[in-house]
């Protein structure tokens, strides 16, 4: 149905001439946004009416009996459902540390977080299809898991944490109790503010990706970083860290260059690290994290997000 | 009557502080609204989702920005 709407306004009322690298372009771009943002709607509404019964305040108690594997596997799990922003990333370490919760396992859970979201999901979903969304979700979730153990095991890990993070004391909040009244209305707050913030870039993003669909050659990105290309992967993970977290501007984009050849190893680690590092999320971590530990922390992100793009552009 | 704002100073605390002003200010309430910044007195109320509302020492809501009908009604209740 969208199809036949995207289609009557290039056609019929703006009298685009149907082949035209015009016509593609404007084709593209009404029938992908006006898809997103009913997609976004509705997938931010019913993820947040989950997330309204798994506030972090509730995870940590959940996390705290757990040890390394399960706890790593759950964190993990948990760090998509959680809502979370990068904000409240400090409190969340400290408090998950105060409560038990293993260092290590801890750190599964801020990286999966923000790198397995409801944005993302989205648009990989509604652009790249069900497939490649799964495969994000699985490989994201290995990414964060096996980090997390990794960096739980360095030796005195827990001397390279600002000293200041073991001597506070948490208070006990209260839980409060929500009606299916309040859950439903705190997520269409949280669905609005959602889609003011992102509403601007997704356009953006689809309009960019529009351009690249209707006039760039079909081969571009095959040949000049296509899958025979070392250093295509490090590349992609490099210009990505910049991007803050923006996969809902930067998604389409790379959907319409996997049009032009993009392989989907490349893809894939290109929004991992959109989403999972970025300058402002290390600077907020440096509040926490001893240097050393950042760089760590950072290094072997890079590193498995890095081997996951090598990985998928072997197989697939 | 004293509000409290809990979090690092990111969007959302800032515009909770300015709901709280406002909601203080319409319900005729002399409260001051001061925000918190430090985690070590953030974390005494418990919280790990920002932004938090406290008034008199009570934690009203975290990790949420509540709307100022709903920060009237707690103010109501707390005077």
């Amino acid at each position: 149905m969208i199809k036949a709407f995207a289609d009557w306004l290039t056609y019929d009322i703006f009298q685009l001439i149907d082949g035209t690298h015009l016509a593609d372009a404007v084709n593209f771009f009404i029938y992908d946004t006006i898809k997103i943002l009913l997609m976004l709607t509705a997938i931010i509404f019913i993820v947040s009416v989950i997330r309204s019964f798994f506030p972090p305040e509730k995870v940590k108690k959940i996390l705290a009996t757990k040890a390394e594997f399960v706890g790593n596997i759950l964190a993990s799990l948990l760090g998509i459902v959680t809502p979370f922003c990068s904000c409240s990333a400090v409190p969340v370490f400290i408090g998950f540390l105060e409560a038990g919760v293993p260092l290590g396992v801890t750190l599964s859970f801020l990286i999966a977080s923000p790198m397995i979201n409801e944005v993302a999901l989205v648009l990989l979903w509604g652009l790249f299809g069900a497939k490649i969304a799964l495969i994000y979700i699985g490989t994201g979730l290995t990414v964060a898991i096996i980090s997390g153990i990794i960096l739980g095991r360095i030796p005195a890990v827990e001397k390279m944490v600002e000293d200041y993070v073991w001597e506070l004391r948490m208070g006990e909040a209260e839980i409060p109790k929500l009606s299916w009244r309040d859950r439903f209305q705190l997520a269409s707050f949280h669905t609005q503010d959602i889609l003011k913030r992102v509403t601007l870039y997704v356009l953006l993003g689809i309009g960019v990706g529009a351009v690249i669909h209707g006039y760039v050659p079909i081969d571009f990105v095959a040949t000049y970083a296509g899958r025979d290309n070392p250093f295509a992967v490090p590349l992609a993970v490099l210009i990505a860290i910049p991007l803050y977290s923006n996969a809902a501007g930067t998604i389409p984009i790379v959907q319409a260059l996997m049009g032009k050849g993009m392989p989907l190893g490349t893809v894939l680690a290109f929004m991992m690290a959109v989403t999972a590092i970025s300058f402002p999320e290390m600077v907020i971590l440096r509040k926490v994290l001893k240097v050393k530990l950042l760089v760590i922390f950072a290094a072997i992100l890079t590193v498995a997000i890095i081997m996951v793009g090598y990985l998928f552009n072997a197989i697939m | 009557m004293e509000i409290k704002i809990l979090g690092p100073g990111c969007r959302n605390c800032e515009k909770l502080a300015e709901e709280a002003k406002r909601a203080a200010k319409e319900t005729g309430c002399a409260a001051e609204v001061v925000k918190v910044t430090d985690m070590k007195q953030m974390m005494t109320y418990g919280i790990l989702s920002t932004p938090g509302l406290v008034i008199n020492g009570k934690v009203k809501s975290y990790g949420r920005l509540p709307s100022v009908s709903e920060i009237k009604k707690w103010i109501e209740e707390e005077k």
